[in-house]
Order: C-alpha cells, then structure tokens, then sequence
C-alpha cells in the first residue's frame, strides 16, 4: 500500500463497512519507505475471499495484493508473555519450556519472567497452552507472511 | 510566478476546464472565495444548502458526462454535502468534491466548524485526500479529477485546510497522472470475448440487460448496435434508460420491482443472459436464489468488484462496456455462425404475448388524475425530447415506466441511494448544462419538499425549470407497501399540513399552476412550456390510492409480479 495517511483505516473502514471480519492485521513500512505492506488474516467461503480481493484491489491506496493461501508460503507470529514464576520450581519449568519452544526469556524479576517466541500461530497458541504457571499478560504480532521461492509481492 | 492556494486552486479548476462550479460560501473556503471572485471564467452557483450543491453538480455530470464540482466549507458544509457525495457514489457519478478545513495547526482541536471530512466521506467516495501541503494542492487537484472520471467513475473528495488557501507556491498543473496503485481496466480480455460470442450463438431464448455503466461509457450506440444485430429482446435498468431506444421493438422496458411483465418473464425464462454495465442490483434481481434460474450469464464491467458480486456469472468481462461491445460486433461481424432463427422467432413470440397483456394500460376513465397519464401527457407535449430529473417514490417509477427515452443522459435520477430531494437541484445543473433544453422534475409533494429551498437559487439564476408535481397527499411509496405489506396501517405518510405550493412558487417569482381535474393535464403542461424563461410549479392533484404496478414483493422472484 501506498504509505500514506489514512490507508490503514480505508482497509479497515472496508472490512466494518461490508461485513468482513479481520483476524488480524500487521502492517509496517517496507525497504521502500514510499510503501507499507500489509499483512491481513481474514476467514470466509471462497466467494467472500474472492470479494475482499477485489475490493482491496479497489482501493486506490493498494498497489498490490497477493493471496497467500494460493500457494506455498510462510506465516509468523511473534509473541511476548509475561509469566508468575514465583519459586525456583515455576522458574525451571519455564525456562525449559522455553527452551523447547525456542522462545527467549528478554525480561527477568524475581517473580516475572517475559518470555519471546516467534512461529506460526498454532505453534504460539500450543506454547499459551502449554504454560504451566499463571500467566499475566500476552501480546502478540498479528501474522505476517511471505511467500515460498521465487514469487514475490514486490513492485 | 507564486500563487497563493487560492489561486492554485481556481487555476486547477481553469486548467481542467471547468464551467460551473456548486457551492456555498464559509468561513474556511473565505481564500477560495476571494479567488473566485477575481475572474470570471469559472462560475460559481450559489445554492441555498450543500447537499443542493451536490446534486446540481452531480446533474450536470449526468447530463454531459463531465464532472460536477462543488465547493463547501468545513464542518456542517462538509457533513452537508455528505448525501449527495453517497448519492453520486451509488451511481458512480464523477464528481470532484472541495471540503474547506480548518488551518492545520487547528486540526483535531475540536476547532470551530471542524469535522473529519476524510473519515465522514470515506466510505462514500472513489477516493479522498487531505491537502496538508500547498505544494500538493496542484497534482492532488490533478489526481482528483483523474481518479473521479476514469474507471468505473465516481466522487472525489480533497479537503483543504484554510492555511494551505493562503501559502504560496509555484504554480504547475501536471499534464498526465501515473498512480503505481490505480490503473483501471479498459480491454476485455480478448478470450472471455470470444467464449462470450459463442455462448450467444447457442442461444435460443436470448436476454441483453443492461444498466447505467452503458450511459457511463457513452456506449449507447455500440449497445443499440450490438442489440439490432443479434435482434435479442433488450430489457435496462432504472439507471440504463435511454441507452437503448425506449420505442424501439426490440426493447421490453425496464426490469425490476417495478419491471415490465414481459421483461422480467423474459429474464426469468432466458437461456443465455448478457449482463451489461448493470450490477445485478437487489431491485433488479428480486431473490437471487430465484434469479434467471434457466440462465447462462455473460456480464461486462468496467469494475472486477460488480462481477459474481451478488450473481455467480459464466462469462465474466472485466473493461469498458464500450470497449468491449466495440470488440463483440466486430466478431459478430465476422462469425460465419448465426444464433438459432427458428428458435429466436419462437421466443419473440413468447414475448409478444407477454407484451400483449399491456401489464402499464391504466384507468383513463377516472374522475381523479392518475398520475400515469400526467407522464404520458409530459411526453407528448415534450416530445420525448426533455430532460428528466426526478425525486424517490411512486412518481420516479412512473417516470421511468411511462417517459420513453430514446436517448442516453436524459434521465436523471437517484437510483442507488434512492435520495429525496435529488430532483430539483439536479435540475439545475442539467439546464445550467443546457440552456435551451426543455428540463423538467417529476416529482412528489414528499420529495420536492426536501430541496424545496432551491426554488431561490433557481429564480436567481433564471432556470426555466418545470416542476411537475405529483401531489396525491401522502408519501405514496411508503403508503403503498403500508397497503400491501402493514394491513394498510398508514403509520406517518399521511401528510396533513402541506403548504399551498402555488403560492410558495408565488413567492419565490415563479409561476405555480394546480391542475385537478384530468381534462386540464395538457393544456397545463403546453402552457408549462411556453414559458420559455420562468420556472413553473405544477401541482398536479392526484389519484391519492394510486399504486405503482408490476410490483415484485422484496424477496420474491422475477415471475412472481403482483400485477394490478
């Protein structure tokens, strides 16, 4: 999409305006700084996805627009949590949970941890599962993707 | 040499060629103003409210297939202009629409007369901008009209800050726009042309629909061509009429809730359907499980979005109808095959039986006028030759059932938001559009009372407009589903405190003439037109119980009129 004023909110006006759900929603300027990409999930038939397509495609803000879902791609996620580890027990196990989820502790107190993990949804949603202390706050990064091989959204 | 933003702004507007321009003055558009004032070569009309402005623009963008402009000021000038921005959008208007802002330093304080016009207009329009640099106003000016005309067209929004109005700079108006992200389509694919043609050689009960994208495109004459051609029943839209001949043989009137009996069997019972810059409208298809259900469907549209919208289509066309119908004939041309003669002739004789059953015949008996016959005396008197703008309810489907319009642009009205008091202003910016041409507003005693503060501007800007009111007292449409679908509980339309609209038009300088008996509806009308320089105000007393038939309940389908 164009980097603009606005952009982000005609994408999101569009999907209240007709009726479309948004899962979720990143977006952040490219290499090129004159463009933002957008990394959109949404759920539908297969004419309801065909007609976001095309109304994306209509505004006059989106330069291009590739379904992800058509071919082989890679999606990720990035979370962050913030866990109860209050005695050296919850301390353990939650490192070596972690450590299995390749997840990073970025943040230690003596009764928090924060931990880092990237991957696809459902690897992030297992690990939520998985946490075996309380947990206080999670924030995640919405979905990005990018293709596998030589197709490329670039301009 | 530096202009100031003003400046710029009323020489983007000399640069695009620009006639007339809708507006109203206010505090954020002062510059503007200023700047107007100081030439003559773009004229400025004052309307009495912003949403007049809108629609007169919109119009004379009908009427010519130019762009409307208008021009009002921040907060309620924007928020004003905002439902005949969404009107212009439904129908895909061009149009080029001036916001005044506050200055930039102002915005987001809750500063006086501030509003987010961006964001109001946003779902309403093609595109829309803040100007934030005095340096951009020229190529944003450039982008808007580009944006407004080209592709499937439709209204622009830019937003000015007054601030930006007085800085100065450099004046360039670019010559060409190149947008990466905005390149609309004009070819058909040559391919789906061609699976197209063949599809039409199969058919044996053949339909051509066609809508407002056909008057859009300026495609009148490819679509009559095309349609004598393959001699196939032709059957338009409210928006498409006068795309193709209304008197000519081949055309079965409009479709719809308020189609013709032998249009809407003849779409029910096609083989092969040709959708053409029409948009499969829930007013056109009834319910779509019920739509065409024997059909094959070809559609051509400039806009991807339209096709297998709400109607999963065979053949989808992306491009210009005219384009495309240029492209079609010329294969036609040159095909060596033919559709089944034999079985067309079976269907057009299916479709004159239908046709015979005269499903718009009328009382003409009636002690009352019927409001019917006061649209057939219009289009006597007028020839057929007037420009027609109307309001919403039971006289704009009258309108379109009994004014036979033979040609494209003439008919003006607001199909797609269905927006009262649309009528009378557009008026003005069809006869302000051409001068010499007879202009005429069907309208109610509900709408007209909607934009009724237009009878100011038109007296002063001398509009010979003919308002042909159809008074029967109530807000006839609403009534009339209050009939069929509420027990005939006519919860508020029943209009007790009308105004004497012959003295209303009195005292705004024009004529007014009220007409109440049937033997009067003509000589009324012919004195109506003589008066080439006044505006007269008809009012038209009629049949108040008077129901707009065929009618096709909401959510029936097409074979399922109800049709006296």
């Amino acid at each position: 999409m164009e980097n603009e004023a606005g952009a982000l909110s005609r994408v999101a006006g569009l999907f209240t305006a007709r009726g479309y759900n948004i899962e979720s929603l990143t977006v952040a300027p490219t290499d090129d700084p004159s463009l933002s990409r957008m990394t959109l999930v949404t759920r539908g038939t297969e004419e309801i996805i065909e007609q976001i397509t095309k109304q994306l495609h209509k505004l006059v803000d989106v330069v291009k627009l590739q379904d992800m879902t058509d071919g082989a791609h890679i999606e990720r996620e990035m979370m962050m949590v913030k866990v109860s580890v209050g005695d050296g027990k919850d301390r353990e196990e939650m490192k070596r949970l972690s450590d299995i989820f390749r997840g990073n502790i970025i943040d230690v107190t003596d009764n928090i941890y924060t931990v880092e993990l990237t991957g696809s949804a459902d690897k992030i949603d297992a690990f939520v599962s998985a946490i075996p202390v309380p947990i206080i706050e999670v924030v995640r990064s919405g979905v990005i993707g990018i293709t596998r091989g030589e197709v490329s959204l670039s301009l | 040499m530096e202009l100031t933003g003003a400046d710029i702004f009323v020489q983007c507007l000399k640069d695009e060629g620009v006639e007339y321009i809708f507006g109203y003055p206010g505090g954020a558009v002062l510059h503007i103003y200023d700047a107007l004032y100081r030439q003559e070569q773009v004229k400025h009309i004052m309307v009495r409210h912003e949403q007049a402005a809108t629609h007169a623009a919109d119009g004379y963008a009908r009427s010519t297939g130019k762009p409307g402009v208008v021009l009002v000021t921040s907060g309620p000038g924007a928020t004003n202009a905002v439902t005949g921005i969404a009107t212009a959008y439904m129908d895909s208007i061009p149009m080029v629409v001036i916001t005044g802002q506050v200055p930039t330093s102002l915005i987001g304080n809750d500063a006086f007369q501030e509003v987010d016009s961006v964001g109001i207009t946003r779902p309403c329009v093609k595109h829309n901008f803040l100007v934030k640099d005095v340096n951009d106003l020229a190529d944003t000016m450039k982008k808007a009209f580009y944006i407004a005309t080209t592709g499937r067209p439709g209204p622009v929004v830019v937003d000015i800050p007054k601030d930006v109005t007085a800085l100065k700079t450099e004046y360039h108006y670019p010559r060409k726009v190149s947008m990466r992200s905005y390149n609309p389509v004009t070819k058909g694919h040559t391919g789906q042309v061609k699976r197209a043609i063949d599809m039409l050689m199969t058919a044996k009960r053949p339909m051509i629909y066609s809508g407002g994208g056909v008057v859009l495109d300026n495609a009148a004459a490819e679509l009559t061509g095309f349609t004598r051609q393959l001699n196939f029943p032709i059957t338009q839209t409210l928006m498409g009429l006068g795309a193709y001949p209304a008197t000519d043989r081949q055309f079965l009137g409009m479709l719809g809730m308020h189609g013709t009996y032998e249009a809407n069997l003849g779409m029910h019972n096609c083989d092969v359907l040709i959708a053409i810059g029409a948009r499969f409208d829930d007013r056109v298809t009834g319910n779509v499980e019920k739509f065409c259900p024997t059909a094959k469907i070809i559609h051509i549209d400039v806009d991807p979005a339209s096709i297998s919208k709400n109607v999963k289509v065979d053949v989808p066309i992306v491009g210009s109808v005219g384009h495309v119908l240029k492209e079609m004939i010329k294969l036609l041309k040159a095909d060596k095959r033919s559709p089944d003669e034999e079985a067309l002739a079976e269907w057009w004789k299916q479709i004159e039986e239908w046709r015979a059953l005269d499903c718009l015949k009328f009382d003409t008996s009636s002690k009352l006028i019927k409001p019917q016959a006061v649209i057939q005396s219009l289009y006597e008197v007028t020839g057929g030759d007037a420009f027609i703008t109307s309001d919403v309810g039971q006289h704009q489907m009258w309108a379109a059932q009994y004014y036979k319009f033979d040609q494209p642009r003439r008919w003006i009205n607001s199909g797609g938001l269905g927006t009262m008091g649309f009528g009378l202003p557009a008026a003005m910016g069809v006869q302000l559009a051409h001068p010499d041409a007879t202009v005429a507003c069907i309208t109610g005693e509900g709408s007209i009372q909607m934009c009724i503060q237009e009878l100011s501007t038109i007296r002063q800007y001398g509009l010979p407009i003919k308002v042909v009111s159809l008074n029967n007292g109530y807000l006839g449409m609403v009534r009339q589903w209050q009939e069929f679908f509420y027990d005939g509980r006519y919860a508020m339309s029943y209009m007790e405190s009308l105004p004497d609209f012959v003295k209303l038009a009195e005292s705004y300088g024009h004529i007014g003439i009220q007409v109440k008996d049937p033997a009067d509806i003509e000589g009324a009308l012919l004195e109506a037109m003589k008066q080439k320089d006044r505006a007269v105000f008809l009012d038209f007393v009629t049949d108040p119980e008077e129901n707009v038939y065929p009618m096709i309940p909401a959510g029936a389908g097409q074979n399922e009129m109800i049709l006296v």
